[in-house]
Formats: C-alpha cells, sequence, structure tokens
C-alpha cells in the first residue's frame, strides 16, 4: 500500500469498521465489567469507602460474580481481536506512536487553555496518543491481574508476577480506576466534540 | 466471648454482616435484579431482554460454561503455594454464614463420619480412628469468594488416602459433603483427588477448635473458601450432583482457585 492510498482512505474512513464493532462491544464489556466489579469490592472494601448500590451491578456478590465472569468472555475476546487487528494492521503504530513528551506539554497546554485543534478527527494529537495508548495497556494491566486474582493457584506465577494475591487485588482496582478516570475524560471530549461521536458510530 | 480480630484490610463489621449482607432476601428469585442494575442494563442494551428471569438463566449457563472451563485448566498435580510458619494470619479470621457464638458445637465422643455412595466400605468413622490416620501438615492461602485472603496452617489425612481406604469409586463425579449446621458442599473428584486436598483435624498443629470446624473441615487450598466444608459429618461418593449452600443461592459451582 503507498502512502497515498493511506491518505486517501484515511480520508474516506475514520474508524474502520472492525474498529467501531469493537470499540462498542468493549464499551458494552467494561461498564458490565465495571459495575459488577464495584460490587465485588463492596464484599470485602480495600479502602475506607463503598461504591453505592445505586452504580453497583449484581444486586449482590453471587449476582455481581456471575456478571462479571459472564462479561470478561466478551471483554478479552474482543480485546484480543481488537489488539491484533489494531497491531496486524499497523492501525497503533500509525496513530498511536510515536508519543513524544515536549508534544504531549504543548498540546496539554493548549488544550488547557481551549486552542488544542480538533478539525482531522483522523489525526490525534500527542494527548490522545497518550490516553489511548494508555487505556489500553490498563485493559491489559487489568485483564492479566484479574486473571491473577481469579486463579492464584493454576496461574500461580502470573499472581507472582503482579506480588501475589493480595498484591494483585490493589493493581487490579488501580487499573479499574485508571479506566474510569480514562472514560470521564473520554466520555466528555466526545460529548464536547460530537462529531467524533459520530465517526465511531457511522465511520466518518 | 467473641473477638472479632481480623486482617489487616478487612472491615470487622463486613465479616459480621455476611449472612445478612450475602443473602438479600429469603427468596432466592430474583436476586440479580435490582432497580439501578436493570435500569442500567435496559439504557445500555436499549431493550429489555435483561429481565430478571432472562439474564439470571443465561448468566447460570455462563456460569456453568465457566464450571467446564475451570475444570479444563485445573491441573491435578499443580499445588498451591505454600508458605512459611512466620506467614501465618494471626488470629485467623472465623468465617461463616452465622455469628461465630452460633458455630455448631459437635461431640467428640460421639462423633461419627458417616461414608456413603459408590464405596466398599460404608462402615462410619469415629473421631480416634481418623486420628490414627497418616497425617500431613500444609501452610496455604485461604482466599474468601469476598477477595479477603488469610494464611493459615491445616494438618490432617489427604482426603485422596480416605478414599482408597474406604474402596471409593474414583472413577465417581462428585464427592458430595454434609456439616452439622446443615450446610452442604460437592466437589468435582479431581479436586478430591488432588495431593493437597485434606480432610482437617488441626489447625496450627492445635485440635481444631470449634471456630475453625472441629472436629473435621475439608481444606481444599484449589478452591474458593466457602468450598471447604467445616464440621463436616458425612460424605458421599457419587454420580449426582448434589449442589451446596452457597451454589444454590448463586455463586459458582466449581470455584477453583
Amino acid at each position: 500500500m503507498t502512502a497515498e492510498t493511506i491518505t486517501l482512505s484515511a480520508d474516506a474512513t475514520i474508524h474502520p469498521r472492525w474498529v467501531r464493532v469493537c470499540h462498542w462491544i468493549n464499551a458494552l464489556a467494561i461498564l458490565v465489567m465495571i459495575g459488577s466489579g464495584w460490587q465485588i469490592y463492596n464484599a470485602s472494601p480495600l479502602f475506607d469507602f463503598t461504591f453505592s448500590e445505586s452504580i453497583a451491578l449484581g444486586r449482590w456478590l453471587a449476582g455481581a460474580l456471575l456478571w462479571h465472569f459472564a462479561a470478561m468472555w466478551v471483554l478479552v475476546i474482543n480485546g484480543i481481536v481488537y489488539v491484533t487487528l489494531g497491531i496486524l494492521t499497523g492501525r497503533f503504530r500509525r496513530k498511536l506512536l510515536p508519543i513524544r513528551p515536549s508534544e504531549v506539554v504543548a498540546d496539554v497546554k493548549a488544550a488547557l487553555t481551549f486552542k488544542l485543534a480538533h478539525d482531522d478527527l483522523s489525526h490525534y494529537n500527542a494527548v490522545q496518543k497518550l490516553l489511548y495508548s494508555g487505556v489500553i495497556l490498563a485493559g491489559v494491566v487489568i485483564v492479566l491481574s484479574g486473571l491473577s486474582i481469579w486463579k492464584p493457584v493454576q496461574f500461580q506465577e502470573l499472581t507472582a508476577l503482579f506480588g501475589g494475591y493480595d498484591t494483585a487485588r490493589y493493581v487490579h482496582f488501580f487499573a479499574m480506576a485508571a479506566i474510569v478516570g480514562f472514560l470521564i475524560v473520554h466520555v466528555a471530549l466526545a460529548l464536547i466534540v460530537p462529531r467524533s461521536l459520530r465517526a465511531m458510530v457511522t465511520g466518518r | 466471648m467473641r473477638q472479632r480480630r481480623i486482617i489487616p484490610g478487612v472491615d470487622p463489621k463486613l465479616l459480621i454482616k455476611d449472612a445478612a449482607r450475602l443473602m438479600p432476601d429469603a427468596s432466592r428469585r430474583g436476586f440479580l435484579r435490582g432497580a439501578a442494575s436493570l435500569g442500567a442494563l435496559t439504557f445500555l442494551t436499549g431493550c429489555d431482554i435483561i429481565d430478571g428471569d432472562t439474564a439470571e438463566g443465561v448468566l447460570r449457563k455462563v456460569s456453568e460454561f465457566n464450571d467446564g472451563a475451570q475444570a479444563a485448566i485445573f491441573s491435578r498435580t499443580k499445588l498451591a503455594p505454600t508458605y512459611p510458619e512466620s506467614a501465618i494470619t494471626r488470629p485467623f479470621p472465623f468465617n461463616g454464614f452465622y455469628d461465630e457464638d452460633d458455630a455448631p458445637e459437635v461431640n467428640g465422643e460421639t462423633y461419627k463420619l458417616e461414608v456413603a455412595g459408590l464405596v466398599d466400605n460404608k462402615k462410619p468413622w469415629t473421631l480416634k480412628e481418623l486420628y490414627a490416620l497418616p497425617e500431613v501438615s500444609q501452610i496455604t492461602r485461604h482466599i474468601c469468594v469476598e477477595g479477603w485472603s488469610a494464611i493459615g496452617s491445616w494438618q490432617g489425612t489427604p482426603l485422596s488416602e480416605f478414599l482408597r481406604r474406604v474402596g471409593a469409586d474414583t472413577r465417581a463425579k462428585y464427592v458430595w459433603f454434609k456439616c452439622a449446621e446443615g450446610y452442604t458442599n460437592t466437589i468435582d473428584m479431581p479436586t478430591a483427588l488432588h495431593p493437597q486436598t485434606q480432610m482437617t483435624f488441626k489447625f496450627a498443629n492445635q485440635v481444631l477448635p470449634r471456630s475453625y470446624g472441629f472436629p473435621m473441615k475439608i481444606r481444599i487450598p484449589t478452591k474458593l473458601g466457602f468450598k471447604n466444608p467445616k464440621y463436616v459429618v458425612a460424605m458421599e461418593v457419587t454420580n449426582t450432583d448434589k449442589g451446596g449452600y452457597w451454589e444454590d443461592k448463586g455463586y459458582n459451582w466449581f470455584s477453583g482457585l
């Protein structure tokens, strides 16, 4: 594929179909995982707070666990498809790399002074690159730490990698917090720039 | 007198409230519902297939699928990590669906373990006979379905050794346990035969105290805590899944670690 055709296809479609399908499946799965995860957290809180029942899924621990271990299949299978295609098609490399610290600083400043341009949705600014790469990484960490909590005997080498069972619970929690933090910014920005929401639905 | 000093990071009040909180209502039906959850899911899917009964049915199917997935990744030879004595959690937490004061008091003098089902010898076992079985020891991590964990020290005889002695048909699918207070539990045969699955008579080299399941607990470090029955008075080798106290209320059946 020549540079020209890449530019042309990028002009026509901002997000290819596989990105949009994976995005919305992931959106549903991650919301179920977070909501049920909060209910599971409430059964044995790591910190001096619990999540309100009004935002926790599953009604009680057993219900939440059923949701969590059902949605995990959707999250993981969809995540594997997404990351594999992201790497194989070169989309991750094209869209997310390189991330230069100087550009991140400049773009954060621009964003905070409302000067960050969003004219070309097919091109990610440095802050977007950092956030999207970061949330993909958080996704990998949350799945691996989750596996190490779920199967600390069968996958004990993985659990050990996270510093043991108890520490893996904290890692899992902070990965959730990072993803929720991302979601708040992500959804807020999508609402501020509705064209970006449309692009993730129709592709353009 | 009740002691409620529990492990760091665990709110003692939560453990006390176990029974009340874990069981939202007397009837099991509809436990997955709840206005908020239902609303959220209806919002997310834009349709009402997520009504309580349908969702519950689908989730139970997935949970059964997860039983199979866990059985497939369960290794008969992989051992749960063991720890030094210094790592033992003291005091080791009491846990149950009732308060510690209400834990069963089993009379060791008259106690007899009933053995039933697909075994050659159904003779009941006195405590004295059980204590005479070969003893092994393990210091392993007890992991509760709620998420907290604690390291304990357990001594007893491998369940596989006992099953061999009573002439159990180890091609059977399950071993079912009944406890003094009515608690029940079914485990899969591969787990029953795992080298660390133990008929436990001692905690930290002392006769199992009442709070930890006197006179006998089944210690299974490859399963969540609620699959480790205490106050066991009967066991049955069977091809019928007879369920269990928490499993019947919605916890995953296999609950492997």
